[in-house]
């Protein structure tokens, strides 16, 4: 498994691609934004935790077809699926070096990010803890769609189409609870619904990814 | 240990295209499968090697005993031809590349970007693979598409080499590989019937 | 005979479908029509609402269907997961896009009622918000399905999505609520004591009756419509294995 782990990361550093991508596609989101609604900053700072949670979750989604796809045309899958390793280990695993080289540097550039969208300073810890918190559960979920989509030519919109659905309560409990601790309210439940939401995509939704996956390989 | 197909009905698209299909392989032996394009070898080989069901029949060695390599060799272009080896071997526990290079005189290239190789040094890449994977069974799909002479030869060596450790063979192709001890057989006679239309789901099939 | 899943091979069941369509559709056209003109003609208008809650012999019916077609698909992908019965999958397909519909409907009316009671013609309320996540959800699906060639494949995974998603719809329901407690009224027409007469809220007999008579016409339509359309994802499919089987010979 770590082998595997390591043999993704490899690759996501190798090709390019992975972060760099990601991330450039977060900046840019996060730069474009105030063109759309204009450079008032109270608004600006007041919508802020949104922008940045809306950013990475589409900067995931970004990336989300590469988890199988490449596996998939050269033929490792079908191998890795010959291999001892069970698929549901093989999916877990590929999330993880979707969130590592993804989601990670996600959360890691985000409080940069909200200075350009004046962030309140008590926004900048409960963004940070409530996107490392969350884009885990956006990695899981978005491998489920990729796995759903792997053996499709034209996957990429679909994959979008049904991934983002799932992944409204992640997006509003993260949010929420940014919001909720700049406005000075408690954040609690929503750490706690989002942390939930997270551990139980990772308990569970490997087994559904690993079932698509095997129908996807026959 | 003997490799036992019997009576195994497989489907491609839902329809079954060989059915009946009864072989047997035993320990230190190859079996190669002939038979017209499309006839559903490659469907075979992979319902034997557990990636898809089969729709009726058994398979006697259990799916963990097998390797399978396919028209893809499942190689990454980004990673060397030794760190590609070393993936595997690592991912099936087996510890040296060592033999597999040597087998496939793959030495000289081994810190060479994959994505440089010829398509011939790629096959021979994806053959080494499945020395490095250390199971007794291999499941092969047109092992020698776009091989010389000279590397079918090295193929060749190297399944007589896995056959003399006690391991066994199946095998898919159309050239004839100078493997002299090989048993050859036809799927042409398996080919499946058209359905009759009464079944259960007979307004399907 | 003795079992349900007699019904589950294909013949058999155009065969019943086909003797029982007609009935279930004239009771469709027969409730529907009674609900309809009942509701809009002979009942009064409301002290608050006005006419406007006439719409009401539309909505709820629609956002009922809206909510047990995605029921019944997960019960058929369920049958298909655990049984594999080809009837199974193709009835959760052949629904699916009349759910969309219903969602569309319910959404509509829902906006069109809206406008003269709360002043505008979409609110980011839970309800209304739900229902457009289960709308993307049942649109999501439809996609799926028609973006796959291979009949069991597609069925397959569909199914599977359907549960997943089942799970993420519920789910998205608590989110929302948590979200925003917005202006739609409670859900007045089931509610305990509803029909007793002991909340201030209740839709009270006079419109009740019309009410559960439209929402009988709407199961009864929707019934009809997934007969009809299971027939024909049958035929489909049959056409398909049919040239399949030319193909071999």
């Amino acid at each position: 498994m770590i082998a595997l782990l390591l043999r993704d990361l490899r690759l996501a550093i190798r090709a390019g691609g992975g972060f760099g991508l990601g991330l450039a596609f977060f900046l840019i989101v996060v730069v474009l934004v105030p063109f759309g609604v204009g450079p008032n900053s109270s608004l600006l700072s007041k919508i802020a935790p949104g922008i940045l949670w809306l950013g990475a979750l589409l900067a995931c989604l970004l990336s989300l077809d590469r988890i199988f796809a490449l596996d998939w045309e050269d033929g490792s899958l079908d191998l890795l699926a010959t291999a001892p390793l069970p698929l549901e280990a093989i999916v877990s695993v590929k999330a993880l070096a979707h969130w590592l080289t993804t989601g990670l540097p996600l959360v890691i550039a985000a409080p940069v990010f909200g200075v350009l969208l004046n962030l309140p300073a008590a926004g900048y810890g409960p963004l940070v803890i409530s996107l490392l918190i969350g884009t885990p559960a956006l990695s899981v979920i978005g491998t489920f769609g990729a796995a759903l989509t792997v053996g499709l030519k034209r996957g990429g919109l679909l994959l979008s189409l049904l991934v983002l659905p799932l992944y409204v309560p992640t997006l509003i409990f993260g949010a929420e609870m940014a919001r909720r601790s700049i406005e000075g309210l408690t954040a609690q439940t929503s750490l706690l619904m989002l942390a939930g939401i997270t551990f139980a995509v990772i308990a569970l939704l490997p087994f559904a990814s690993a079932a698509v996956l095997r129908v996807n390989l026959r | 240990m003997e490799l036992q197909v019997s009576d195994l009905t497989v489907t491609r698209g839902g329809i079954a295209v060989l059915e009946g299909v009864n072989l047997a392989v035993s320990a230190g032996a190859a079996l190669v499968l002939r038979g017209p394009n499309g006839i559903g070898k490659t469907t075979l080989l992979r319902t034997i090697a557990g990636l898809q069901p089969a729709l009726l029949g058994t398979v006697s060695l259990d799916r963990e005993q097998m390797a399978y390599s396919g028209h893809a060799d499942g190689i990454k272009a980004p990673l060397t031809v030794a760190e590609n080896l070393t993936f595997w071997a690592s991912v099936f526990g087996t510890g040296s590349i060592d033999a597999a290079l040597a087998a496939f005189q793959l030495d000289p290239l081994a810190a060479r970007p994959a994505g440089g190789l010829s398509a011939g040094q790629k096959r021979r890449l994806g053959l080494a693979r499945m020395v490095v994977t250390g199971r007794p069974v291999w499941v092969m799909d047109e092992p020698t598409v776009s091989l010389d002479t000279d590397a079918v030869a090295m193929f060749a060596e190297a399944v007589r080499a896995h056959l003399a450790g006690g391991g066994l063979a199946l095998l898919a192709t159309h050239i004839d590989l100078g493997l002299s001890e090989a048993r050859v057989m036809d799927v042409g006679p398996f080919k499946a019937k058209p359905p009759t239309i009464d079944d259960f789901d007979g307004a399907f099939l | 005979m003795s079992s349900i899943w007699e019904y589950a091979n294909p013949k058999k069941f155009i065969a019943t479908t086909n003797r029982l369509l007609p009935w279930v559709t004239g009771l469709a056209v027969v409730l529907m029509a009674v609900g309809l003109v009942w509701g809009f003609f002979f009942t009064p208008d409301d002290f608050r609402q006005g006419s406007t809650v006439k719409i009401i012999y539309i909505h709820v019916p629609a956002a009922m269907m809206a909510i047990n077609t995605w029921a019944m698909m997960l019960v058929t992908s369920l049958v298909w997961i655990v049984r594999r019965h080809h009837v199974s999958a193709l009835a959760a397909r052949a629904a699916a896009p009349i759910g969309a519909v219903m969602t569309v409907i319910a959404l509509a009316t829902g906006a069109i009622w809206g406008q003269p009671m709360w002043g505008t013609w979409w609110e980011w309320d839970p309800r209304l918000t739900s229902f457009l996540i289960l709308f993307l959800f049942y649109l999501g699906y439809i996609a799926l399905w028609s973006a796959i060639e291979e009949d069991d494949t597609a069925a397959d995974l569909t199914s599977i999505l359907c549960l997943v998603g089942s799970v993420f719809a519920i789910l998205s329901r608590y989110a929302v609520n948590f979200w925003n407690q917005g202006l739609h009224q409670g859900s007045s027409v089931l509610r305990a004591g509803a029909l007793m007469g002991d909340t201030e809220e209740r839709v009270s007999n006079v419109f009740a009756t019309p009410l559960f008579i439209s929402m009988a016409g709407f199961v009864m339509l929707f019934i009809a419509l997934v007969f009809l359309r299971t027939q024909t994802e049958i035929r489909a499919r049959r056409m398909r294995a049919l040239l399949a089987r030319e193909r071999m010979q």
